[in-house]
């Protein structure tokens, strides 16, 4: 069993609905932090927040400054900043320059989260129409963590997960249907 | 990636002393993640090659340490910023203020000034820009001359008009610019009213008792500890019954100072109880 204690998920286009598929599915005493990082509009953080909360018994909230990070928690980062990952496992927000047009950036996530968690770390990359995360997913690798990503077959938009197969040596490919198993034998 | 092994964490602490004892910059109280993540950035940018050199560069160039402080903090910015929060400022904050004889505000942290001409717009529109003074501050001289001058790239008017709208702002927005060239320059009147002073949160100390201090955005770049005396300087530099505004992601509870504060509904607004409150 792959060793977890933080899991990162990021998406862009089309990965709401995998969510919505994959958090029901989840056990309830999952082990570790689940980080999602998710593109989309300013301003509509409380609405995404409820939306995956009614997807699953696990508390899901939207991340406050230099809060701690918990086990069995799944966390969305706000819309409009840039989520970082403190040594001394809080979280940071940074409201610094977009990175690939967005803010919040995936790559930023992962690399942050890389440094911190090194092999402990699974990074998973859903649909998307840009390349954000493929960098992070790279970085992830070198620091001897673990990154899958959705099946560009089942996504929606498949040009993120097929990016980051092309670019970034990853280790899994999942349909959809995999993906909750996955998590659940994360430990 | 040579993006995370370009300077490592101990690095970074040797480079903050450096500042410190060198220049007087304290960055101690500085989130790690993100300063150490604009380390790397600058580092790349300036296509920098080794630590060495780069500390030396830092340490021994007083230009090259402008360019540093200006691009290890974050001057990210935009007029309007957050609409809902101007419009609690425009409908629920300042129209309380506008009893007074005189308004005076403090924006920490400034940056490149876009907040301020924001500023200045609304208390323009509600009347109060001649009975108010606007102190906006920054630990950059940079961005703090860009801000004076009030101009800003013509390409962001269409997202700041529309901010502005959604702002409860009534007015054509481009009446408050011409454009020159690539840039919009604001209206002079409305810098009447502005005073721009660099102002370092980590060593400076209040300088004046303000009705209302605006701080977005700055504070979750530091770590709790230095979070708590900036809140306190604050606290120090608010009237009772002023108003402190703080980034949308960012709070007062947990600090020494929050039991003195209730929080306006819905946005990032508190107002200082008065002694009798208590």
């Amino acid at each position: 069993m792959k060793t977890c204690k933080a899991l990162i998920i990021g998406g862009s286009a089309g990965s709401l609905d995998v969510l919505f598929k994959v958090l029901p599915a989840l056990r309830i005493d999952i082990p570790f932090p689940i980080i999602i990082v998710l593109h989309r509009k300013q301003g509509t953080d409380s609405l995404l927040s409820g939306l995956l909360s009614s997807k699953t018994a696990l508390i899901v909230k939207e991340i406050e400054e230099k809060e701690n990070i918990l086990s069995g928690t799944i966390y969305v980062v706000p819309s409009d900043y840039h989520l970082l990952i403190e040594k001394d496992l809080t979280f940071s927000l940074d409201y610094s320059e977009k990175v690939n047009y967005s803010r919040p950036s995936i790559d930023v996530t992962f690399q942050s989260a890389a440094e911190i968690y090194s092999d402990d770390l699974v990074c998973l990359l859903l649909s998307g129409s840009n390349a954000d995360g493929v960098n992070g997913l790279i970085t992830v690798k070198n620091y001897g963590g673990e990154t899958a990503v959705q099946d560009p077959v089942t996504a929606q938009v498949e040009y993120m997960p097929a990016q980051a197969i092309l670019r970034a040596n990853v280790d899994r490919v999942l349909k959809i249907e995999e993906i909750a198993d996955y998590i659940n034998l994360l430990g | 990636m040579p993006y995370s092994a370009a300077i490592n964490d101990e690095q970074v602490e040797v480079l903050i002393t450096d500042v410190l004892e060198q220049y007087g910059y304290d960055f101690t109280g500085y989130s790690r993640a993100s300063l150490k993540r604009r380390l790397l950035r600058l580092f790349g940018l300036d296509k920098q090659v080794s630590f060495a050199e780069f500390r030396y560069k830092i340490g021994n160039d007083s230009t090259y340490f402008k360019r540093f402080v200006e691009q290890i903090t974050v001057n990210v910015t935009e007029m309007f910023r957050d609409p809902a929060f101007y419009k609690a400022l425009r409908e629920k904050v300042l129209p309380k203020l506008g009893t007074y004889p005189f308004i005076r505000i403090w924006l920490a942290g400034c940056s490149t000034g876009e907040e301020v001409y924001s500023m200045a717009i609304v208390l323009k529109e509600l009347n109060l820009l001649h009975k108010s003074l606007i102190y906006a501050t920054d630990i950059n001289p940079t961005v703090l001359e860009k801000a004076a001058q009030g101009m800003f790239p013509l390409s962001q008017m269409k997202q700041y008009s529309e901010n502005y709208i959604a702002s409860g702002g009534t007015k054509d927005f481009s009446s408050y610019y011409s454009a020159n060239y690539s840039l919009a320059k604001f209206d002079n009147e409305l810098k009447t009213k502005m005073i721009f002073s660099t102002h370092n949160l980590v060593s400076d100390h209040s300088f004046n008792e303000f009705q209302l201090i605006l701080c977005r955005n700055v504070l979750i770049y530091f770590d709790r500890d230095l979070q708590f005396k900036v809140l306190q300087l604050f606290d120090n530099s608010l009237e009772n019954l002023g108003y402190l505004a703080l980034g949308t992601k960012e709070t007062t509870d947990f600090s020494p100072i929050s039991k003195r504060y209730k929080r306006l509904e819905t946005e990032k607004i508190w107002r200082k109880l008065s002694d009798e409150n208590l």
